[in-house]
């Protein structure tokens, strides 16, 4: 029953693509966000976006922790495991974000100690195992990660290992969402809401979309189903209701979200203001660790602080995760930049917009 | 990178349990998801549960899927 197949079957998918044809028939174009890189890469992966009418467009937003991570972000991480002594581990997603001069993974072909985990916890343990080493963690990620490794850092106080530490570089949903649409420069018909993100955070959260944008939001999951039926949630607002926080994940996602979760966030980290690739400053969209943490935070203990720096020459990231140009509009893409040779992070995670628009290219 | 897959929780040991993908074992911490019980599906991510999937909520939405989908292919 939790078996993704059901929400695979392609009879109930058609059902639900007739649906929407049905519903914008007629209508002007329409346009809707998903916020979420989840959500690219399933709308790529399932081919979904050249089932849906020519009316219904969907474009990227700036939901890829990867592809905001700020080069000046980026670099300061290869600063850090620059020191003598330091492992810096990381989630494999990161290795190839370029920052100003190359990637993790250039510095550690260069020789610094750089390790990919697929837990905090596996850093914790990398700790545990090396007293010697100073094994920072790069703390990437939304809502989703930021409370697994708010565990990780109250683990290591419970267990008394003083070698664990963060650089945090946690980013906020909410406000970057704010962002987007507080620049005016795309017109949107309707957001369609991150699962995983409000598995944690509660679909209420984004409960100022239908109040202060007069948005419909649809939270989805990622099956075609799921993210099928967001769309036609979010048509039939268009078509008449009033806007509205529709939860169309409910086996994973209620209202209020995972509480635990968010109160661990709480306990360790605060809101402060952080830059995001093609966002620029965003206030209280990031999240450091409290002074009770101190001493667990990387960017204190080695004194490090991502500083801004240019993004790479040419690359138009930034306008593509503000939904304002599609990447095919990049003059690199397809040709200087590919998922094989990325310009910039859009083309390095697999749910970059432009990697995602690069695999669909391909299939086509 | 939210990635998420849900997963079966076949043994809890206090903060700790077992799921199971594909036939495949791995530890989970469940210090996010206390109330998770063995049998339950979980949403794993980066070793963490993070949230109980409701089961009964899995099944209406099927349902309505089912009935939103062949309305609109039987009319
Ligand atoms: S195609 Fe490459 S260079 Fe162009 S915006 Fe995307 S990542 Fe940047």
């Amino acid at each position: 029953m939790s078996g993704a197949s059901s929400y695979r079957n392609p009879p109930v998918v058609a059902g639900l693509l007739d649906r929407v044809r049905r519903l914008a028939v007629g209508r002007a174009p329409l346009r809707f966000m998903e916020f979420c890189g989840g959500h690219t890469h399933a709308i790529a992966e399932y081919g979904l976006r050249s089932l849906l009418p020519d009316n219904v467009r969907l474009s990227s937003g700036p939901g890829c922790p990867v592809c905001v991570t700020a080069s000046g972000e980026v670099d300061a991480a290869i600063a850090l495991a620059a020191r003598p002594g330091v492992t810096v581990a990381t989630f494999g997603d990161m290795m190839r974000v370029p920052g100003t001069a190359g990637s993790l993974s250039d510095a550690r072909a260069s020789g610094a100690d750089v390790r990919v985990v697929y837990s905090p916890r596996d850093a914790l343990e990398i700790a545990r195992a090396c007293p010697a080493a100073e094994v920072v963690f790069l703390g990437v990620g939304f809502e989703t990660t930021a409370p697994v490794v708010a565990a990780a850092v109250l683990e290591a106080e419970a267990s008394g290992v003083s070698n664990f530490s963060v650089l945090s570089l946690h980013k906020l949903t909410p406000p970057a969402m704010r962002a987007v649409l507080d620049a005016g420069e795309v017109r949107l018909d309707g957001i369609i809401g991150p699962g995983h993100v409000s598995a944690v955070l509660g679909s209420e959260a984004w409960g100022f979309l239908p109040r202060d944008y007069r948005l419909g939001c649809a939270v989805a999951g990622f099956e075609p189903t799921d993210v099928v039926s967001a769309v036609v949630a979010l048509v039939e607002m268009v078509a008449g209701e009033e806007p509205a926080v529709v939860n169309a994940y409910g086996r994973a996602v209620t209202a209020a979200g995972n509480r635990v979760a968010l109160q661990m966030l709480e306990q360790v980290f605060a809101p402060a203001d952080r830059e995001w690739r093609g966002l620029g400053f965003v206030p209280n969209s990031g999240l450091q660790l409290r002074p009770e943490y101190a001493d667990w935070d990387a960017g204190l203990r080695f004194d490090i602080r991502p500083y801004s720096a240019p993004e790479p020459p040419g690359c138009r990231c930034g306008e593509v995760l503000r939904g304002v140009i599609e990447p095919r509009q990049c003059p690199l893409f397809g040709r200087a930049c590919s998922p094989a040779s990325p310009v910039g992070p859009c083309m390095v995670s697999s749910e970059g917009a432009c990697a995602a628009h690069y695999s669909e290219a391909e299939e086509q | 990178m939210c990635l998420a897959v849900p997963t079966m929780l076949t043994e809890k040991r206090e903060d700790h349990g077992t799921v199971e993908l594909a036939g495949v074992s791995r530890e989970v911490s469940l210090l996010l998801v206390p109330e998770a019980q063995v049998g339950d599906y979980l949403l794993v991510h980066a070793g963490y549960g993070i949230a109980v999937l409701d089961q009964g909520e899995a099944q209406r939405t099927l349902s309505l899927l089912n009935e939103i989908a062949s309305a609109s292919l039987d009319t």
